[in-house]
């Protein structure tokens, strides 16, 4: 089956952003959105696998105003499977999730994970209640997939089909706390450091 | 337990310490022990009360909140702390300001054994990834140790628990 090649699609995703915020999951989305060009308003998750879509929920509410775009992977999304439902049922407006489905554990020894055996993510955004959903696998698919993601009444998700092609390695800043401090100045100004 | 100590209202103590740190997002899974505080909330139209599957989804979305420049708590019992273990290391790592009031099962006259393991060992997990626990052991002293961990949270950027033990809730009656 078709396939989108990986860093494309996360750079079609991220570009002419305006002053959207993104969010992105440990390992492979994280190398992505930082190949795709470092950001001050990008904030990267290097740990604490499961909580990237839930970092987009809190950031989402406290900024209803702002476009907050969650790019993580599928072994990602699957361990915070729960956290679509507590999403759909706050029903923000801003708030897109994509996921990077390799359907593999990329950072590991590409293990295979459960959307590769009949896991739709897309299904289950869509069974908990999200407002859109979709999946795309190949450029007219992402080309709808990124309007969706961009502008359509949250909360949103779309499944990006790619490839399993091994990705030089693109590394952002890891101290978080120079993530986050950089991350609120841009954001907040002067009420960063208060 | 005095009846003066019985009269005095916690859970209306924290809501106020809250309110006066400005936390505007609440994360809970619901507990016995939090309901009033968690109808207060969500009753405040400055708060966002939000139910979790899972306690470590408070973790994350508190962190986020915190990104977009709001204050949030998380409010969850004593088993619920066991699940948020590595989800704390996002808020420790990137030193977010981070508090939680726990209740406590497990460690004062439980009738389930089930609650007992978690119970016991939720000061020392959370020690163990660095966060700084205050016990409530009656009535009279939750309000200082909430209000303390806020301002050692929110002011000095800490990562903070309050438990509030089952001498305050009374252990949960297994009755009809």
């Amino acid at each position: 089956m078709q396939q989108l090649e990986r860093r494309a699609t996360v750079r079609t995703l991220l570009s002419n952003r305006g002053d959207m915020l993104c969010v992105t999951g440990l390992g492979g989305t994280c190398w992505d959105v930082a190949a795709a060009g470092d950001s001050k308003m990008n904030f990267y998750l290097w740990g604490a696998m499961g909580c990237a879509a839930m970092v987009g929920l809190g950031l989402a509410l406290a900024q209803p105003d702002r476009r907050v775009l969650v790019v993580t992977g599928d072994g990602e999304a699957l361990m915070g499977l729960g956290a679509f439902a507590t999403i759909a049922v706050q029903r923000p407006k801003n708030l897109a999730i994509a996921v990077v489905d390799n359907e593999h554990f990329g950072e590991t020894g590409m293990q295979p994970t459960h959307t590769g055996s009949g896991v739709d993510l897309a299904r289950v955004a869509e069974a908990a209640g999200f407002a859109a959903t979709t999946v795309a696998r190949d450029d007219a698919g992402l080309a709808r997939a990124t309007a969706m993601l961009r502008e359509a009444p949250g909360p949103v998700l779309a499944v990006l089909k790619v490839d399993t092609a091994k990705q030089p390695l693109v590394m952002p800043p890891r101290d978080g706390a120079y993530l986050k401090d950089r991350f609120r100045e841009a954001l907040l100004g002067k009420a960063a450091i208060d | 337990m005095p009846d003066s100590a019985q009269q005095i209202d916690w859970p209306s103590q924290i809501f106020d310490v809250l309110k006066e740190y400005d936390v505007r997002q609440v994360a809970h899974v619901p507990d016995a022990g939090h309901a009033r505080l968690i109808k207060m909330c969500e009753a405040d139209p400055a708060m966002r009360t939000v139910t979790l599957t899972t306690e470590e989804e408070g973790v994350a979305m508190l962190a986020g909140a915190y990104l977009g420049g709001q204050r949030g708590c998380l409010l969850m019992q004593s088993s619920g702390a066991g699940n948020t273990i590595n989800a704390l290391s996002l808020v420790k790592t990137c030193r977010i300001p981070f508090l939680t009031v726990i209740t406590m099962r497990g460690e004062w006259g439980e009738f389930n054994p089930w609650q007992v393991p978690m119970g016991l060992g939720t000061r020392a997990a959370l020690e163990a990834m660095g966060i700084a626990v205050h016990d409530a052991t009656e009535p009279g002293a939750v309000r200082d140790a909430v209000e303390a961990a806020a301002k050692l949270a929110f002011h000095s950027f800490q990562q903070c628990a309050v438990t509030i033990s089952q001498r305050v809730l009374g252990a949960k009656a297994f009755k009809d």
